[in-house]
């Protein structure tokens, strides 16, 4: 009746988790009972669960992300933890079993749940605005993405208090992933997640590609978009080309443990060696769908204070779209030391070389954006300029990895943990953050509180260098990844000051926190009142802030590269701004509860698969079907808003006190 | 960035850039988007290629292709899919045409069509399972079972589709969005055919080369 | 008791920065070389940076603005030109590296190389000398200046062998076997380990390679074989099964043992699903 599913699921022998999940229930109990409190069930219903504004997707994108950040990090501070103290005859507080789900987590989370979902979310919010459109260009399969990330999330996290999660690292390399190593359902939990999560991104992917391509404003030729929409091109066209490859292989894996196929086993002619083929095909470019929405972030960033245009458009298109292209033809060297010739090894070493040469352009090019500008230390050119001295560090020991004698002697070991740390954290996580503090006050209508973003930066700077740059000695030292003890006495130290890094993070996330809360509550004080707090150059900040809905009223026309700023610099009025008084009535589209519904259910088809329990996963299948249909008959795709409202919305900033 | 010019010249002014005439109709885009999803489905279908060549040969110690395979039926099979198409194309003159009687007749045969090559496919497979030849016998058997599986879950969810798309028809007429989701429905089944053609060569002519 | 290398005391100069065989050495010495070309590349480019945005601040008067400056057909010829000259310069020490550091080349040597086979299992590393009708688990011992043929596989999930003091590590993977030539220069005594997580003893990994002299190599090999303990059917059963093993030798009773193993791991298991 319940498959394989019993009272044995829930770890009551293991403290931790039920610790965690105790704390995380309340949690949700205390914001459930709060917002039950202040009468906002309905308003959260009607303006984000069921909303299909990019805008309001983009905000839960990047909500889902903060919250995930918080759950990733925890299980580093775990993990540093466990590795600070478990040397010799010290084997720390976590048993193997559960460190090794703990790292699985931790991998997953970062990379399927934060950097995606943070990306994911700043493109959603932001290129619609930039490129002059009122929504992206299927804002229903907009929703049903979001949403079925956040069904991803709901499955990875259910596995930490029912049942198990994979122990198998984050990409569950088989034989160790098959159902002889791996009978438990962590690995059925990883598959399902990523699975569902993944329908979502691919289906972004699609979005994102037909709005960026299809539905640019009158005038903006392809040389007129701003470097951020370049990158987001880039990024969607490689969802497209390999998230497709990542589910063919999670797919074969599951028919293997569900079907008793042999993709993958060790017998009947299995080849574990093509999983990895497989997957890194899709990991690749995976990581450069990740770095290219962050290079866009700091694109605008640094452009914007500096005060200057862009240095070298064009090549910066170019460097984008080599990296895109590219991207798919360095795979190999996440397995350099898997016994490949030499020729085949020499051959993805040089194309990983090359590959760094277009990011190598962009680095100049931010360089000399920055010469002969005025440099305005904001909180998000904080975080490029600490992006800039980080990033190019990673890549430069990426660099080194390349060379596969080299590699022969790093792979594995903590060299490369923090390698690629340096490029995630110093590219990825850096960007989220600037492009966070970038775009708030668009999206909310009020800036983040200063102070408290550069106490952020400051941890997150110190801390990233405190926790990493000793792995990068430990790694050359000998020691390995995943190692829930070891016995050298000599790493204990460096270990030592990775966990204070990671302290130092803690407090950074924390200050992320503080910031949200003190610059919600001191919101008077910072209103955005003409849209422009940053004396902007592209289309966004041509709208009021919050953005309105319908983005801009009327349609809005360009001339050229920034045509914002060009208007601004000739005292004409924004683009896309209404003469008033503004008798428009413009059109959006209606909301609708279909991404919520498909995702619930597809929460039970996952639920249901993980633990066999067939006639759950067969009704939440007919559920998704269900509300397809009522999807396809419904009557109204669009609704007016009327042009006294449309007045009111541009009324009330006064353009006068920018 | 000055696009394809597809008129002539002006004397004074140069035509405007087809990149710069602003967002497409809706139509368009739509189609654009299905052929980015068609575009990800294929890669999704070139895994599951690669992977059916690589196990190709490791049949450990069972059957191989040329023990199993029935050319006649699946010449059956391939003539059921190509026809399909064309049946598929007459459904998109009657859409274009809005004449409800070629479209639900072209439709009715492109299902029946898409039924016989289920049919056939699915007791292909049922008498390899019986056989002892399933896709837990070998690496290869396993490589087969889910590429030539997954299209034809493919052409089973079209199918599913293609009767939705009749009731959508028959209780909302030809509305644009009706109008739209055909024109979806028509180049996924295209692309099915085109799968079919790379299956039909790789695994089943592949086998006996 | 000899003390274990791994308790020995702190030591930042070890593992890949402690080599101890021409592998290693040459690595190291790649790594180095190529460090020195990035960081010379880096760290201007961090110092400008840094420079530029300090200097360029909006509060600094003396900084000339160039407010509308966004394209230079000299810089980009130098922007594409730079990057691209040192990445085909590393490319190339890359690629010749990769050949001559090819971890099935044979190293140079005017003996025969000493054949030892390498069997990862769950949680233990199995040493077979065929030739030496010897057998040790976690225990690697090998004769000084000698260049060693490792054939390796695996008995169960991926593994990978790796001394990080003698040179390059590789995989092991079930049903495959890959080719790894190393030497210990001196004799010496260094840790190795498997770095490719395998499961929940992955951490117990761990062996010593002891590098003796000639001499002592084949008084321990004479020694072990007239030893009690052989490597027979049960014994190599126990072995298969999950946990880990303090370091023991045995005498090899199956010359041929790599091969069963190698044939084993690709036939049907009762441990594989259905």
């Amino acid at each position: 009746m319940l498959g394989k599913l019993d009272w044995s699921a829930i770890p009551t022998d293991q403290p931790i988790p039920l610790i965690a999940a105790g704390i995380v229930a309340l949690g949700m109990l205390g914001v459930a009972a709060w917002i039950t409190k202040r009468g906002w069930w309905t308003y959260l219903w009607k303006e984000w669960i069921t909303s299909v504004d990019h805008k309001r997707i983009g905000v839960m994108y990047v909500l889902l992300a903060l919250v995930m950040l918080v759950r990733g990090f925890v299980d580093a501070l775990m993990m540093r933890s466990q590795q600070a103290i478990a040397v010799g005859a010290n084997q720390g507080f976590l048993p193997p079993e559960h460190y090794n789900q703990i790292f699985s987590a931790h991998g997953t989370i970062m990379i399927f749940f934060v950097g995606m979902t943070f990306m994911v979310g700043l493109m959603n919010f932001v290129v619609p605005l930039q490129i002059g459109a009122r929504d992206v260009a299927f804002p229903t399969l907009n929703s049903v993405s979001f949403w079925l990330t956040a069904s991803g999330v709901l499955l990875l996290n259910l596995s930490l208090v029912i049942g198990e999660f994979a122990r198998t690292g984050w990409l569950a390399y088989p034989p160790l992933s098959e159902l002889a190593y791996s009978p438990g359902v962590g690995v059925d939990y990883y598959l399902w997640a990523i699975q569902i999560a993944g329908v979502g991104t691919l289906l972004s992917g699609i979005n994102l590609t037909a709005t960026i391509l299809k539905m640019r404003t009158t005038g903006m030729g392809y040389m007129r978009m701003p470097i951020f929409c370049w990158t987001a091109l880039t990024a969607n066209l490689l969802i497209i080309a390999a998230f497709p490859i990542l589910t063919a292989t999670l797919a074969m894996l599951t028919l293997d443990r569900y079907l008793g196929f042999h993709f993958f086993t060790n017998d009947f002619g299995g080849n574990a060696m093509m999983y990895i083929n497989l997957i890194w095909a899709w990991g690749h470019p995976e990581v450069y769908i990740l770095i290219l929405p962050a290079f866009g972030v700091f694109s605008e960033v640094i452009s914007t204070f500096a005060g200057k245009p862009i240095f070298g458009y064009r090549s910066m298109a170019a460097a984008a779209l080599a990296i895109c292209v590219l991207s798919f033809m360095v795979w190999l060297h996440h397995f350099f030391t898997m016994g490949a010739s030499a020729d085949v090894n020499g051959f993805f070493g040089v194309m990983t070389m090359i590959i760094a040469v277009p990011t190598g352009v962009k680095v100049f090019n931010w360089l000399f954006t920055l010469y002969g500008g005025s440099v305005r230390f904001s909180v998000p050119m904080m975080w490029a300029l600490g992006f800039m001295v980080t990033f190019i560090i990673g890549g430069m020991t990426g660099v080194l990895l390349a060379l596969p004698p080299v590699d022969f002697v790093t792979h594995n070991s903590l060299f490369l943990v923090a390698h690629f740390h340096n490029v995630i954290i110093g590219g990825v996580i850096f960007g989220a953050y600037a492009g966070y503090n970038y775009w708030f006050p668009k999206a909310f209508g009020f800036t983040l509180h200063e102070g408290w973003g550069r106490a952020t930066f400051w941890c997150w700077l110190v801390g990233f260098y405190l926790a990493f740059m000793p792995l990068y000695l430990l790694g050359l030292m000998g020691a390995t990844r995943r190692m829930q003890h070891y016995a050298e006495a000599g790493w204990q130290p460096l270990m030592i000051v990775a966990l204070c890094g990671a302290l130092s993070i803690c407090a950074g996330i924390g200050c992320t926190i503080v910031q949200l809360v003190v610059s919600i509550r001191s919101r008077a004080e910072r209103r955005d009142l003409s849209g422009d707090p940053w004396d902007g150059r592209s289309l966004e900040w041509a709208t009021p802030s919050p953005a309105p809905a319908f983005n801009f009223a009327t349609p809005v026309q360009v001339n050229g590269l920034d045509a914002f700023w060009t208007a601004k610099r000739a005292g004409l009025p924004a683009p896309g701004w209404p003469e008033m008084p503004a008798p428009s009535v413009v059109e959006v589209p209606v909301r609708t509860g279909t991404g919520f519904f498909i995702a619930f259910f597809a929460v039970g088809f996952g639920f249901g698969m993980v633990w066999h329990i067939w006639w759950m996963a067969i009704a939440s299948l007919l559920g998704i079907l269900g509300v397809a249909l009522a999807f396809a008959w419904r009557r109204d795709d669009e609704h007016d808003i009327d042009g006294d409202a449309v007045a009111a919305i541009y009324a009330v900033p006064a353009r006068e006190a920018a | 960035m000055s696009a394809v010019l597809d008129e002539p010249m002006q004397t004074v002014e140069r035509p405007i850039p087809r990149s710069q005439r602003g967002p497409a109709p809706t139509h368009v885009t739509t189609g654009y988007g299905m052929w980015l999803f068609l575009l990800s489905d294929i890669v999704m279908f070139a895994a599951f290629f690669a992977a059916f060549v690589v196990l190709r040969d490791h049949t450990a110690g069972g059957p191989a292709g040329r023990d199993l395979f029935h050319r006649h039926t699946v010449l059956i099979e391939t003539g059921c899919l190509l026809f399909s198409s064309f049946s598929c194309a007459l459904l998109g003159v009657g859409v274009e045409y809005r004449n409800k009687t070629v479209t639900y007749i072209a439709a009715a045969v492109t299902l029946a069509l898409g039924a016989a090559f289920m049919v056939l496919e699915l007791s292909e497979f049922t008498q390899m399972i019986a056989d002892g030849a399933g896709p837990g016998r070998s690496a290869f058997l396993s490589g087969f079972f889910a590429l030539v599986g997954l299209h034809g879950l493919h052409v089973a969810c079209g199918m599913l589709w293609l009767v939705v798309m009749l009731a959508q028809v028959a209780t909302l007429g030809f509305s644009p969005k009706v109008v739209r989701r055909l024109l979806c429905f028509n180049l996924f089944w295209h692309a099915l055919d085109i799968v079919w053609v790379g299956v039909f060569t790789v695994v089943y002519l592949g086998a006996f080369a | 008791m000899k003390e274990s290398v791994f308790t020995m005391a702190p030591d930042l100069v070890s593992g890949v920065l402690d080599p101890r065989g021409p592998v290693a050495a040459d690595e190291y010495q790649l790594l180095q070389n190529a460090t020195v070309v990035m960081l010379a590349l880096i760290v201007p480019i961090i110092v400008l940076t840094l420079a530029f945005a300090w200097w360029f601040r909006a509060g600094n008067r003396r900084a000339k603005r160039r407010p509308d400056w966004s394209y230079s057909g000299a810089l980009e010829v130098v922007n594409w030109m730079v990057p691209l000259m040192i990445i085909l310069f590393l490319g190339g020490m890359g690629w010749v590296a990769s050949h001559a550091l090819d971890p099935a080349k044979p190293l140079p040597s005017a003996a025969p190389p000493l054949k030892i086979q390498v069997v990862s299992l769950d949680w233990k590393w199995l040493f077979i000398y065929p030739d030496g009708g010897v057998a040790a688990v976690n225990h690697l011992l090998v004769p000084a200046g000698r260049v060693l043929q490792l054939q390796l596989t695996s008995g169960t999930v991926m593994n990978s062998f790796f001394v990080p003091q003698l040179g390059s590590q590789i995989y092991t993977m079930a049903g495959m076997t890959t080719t790894l030539h190393l030497q210990a220069d001196r004799p010496g005594t260094f840790p190795g380990r498997s770095v490719q997580f395998s499961g929940d003893g992955f951490s117990d990994m761990r062996f010593e390679v002891d590098a003796v002299t000639p001499a002592e190599y084949e008084a321990w090999l004479a020694r072990t074989r007239a030893g009690g303990t052989h490597l027979d059917a049960s014994a190599y059963a126990a072995l298969s099964r999950p946990g880990t093993s303090d370091p023991r030798a045995y005498r090899l009773d199956e010359p041929r043992l790599f091969q069963h193993i190698l044939a084993a791991s690709m036939a049907p298991s009762s441990s594989s699903s259905h």
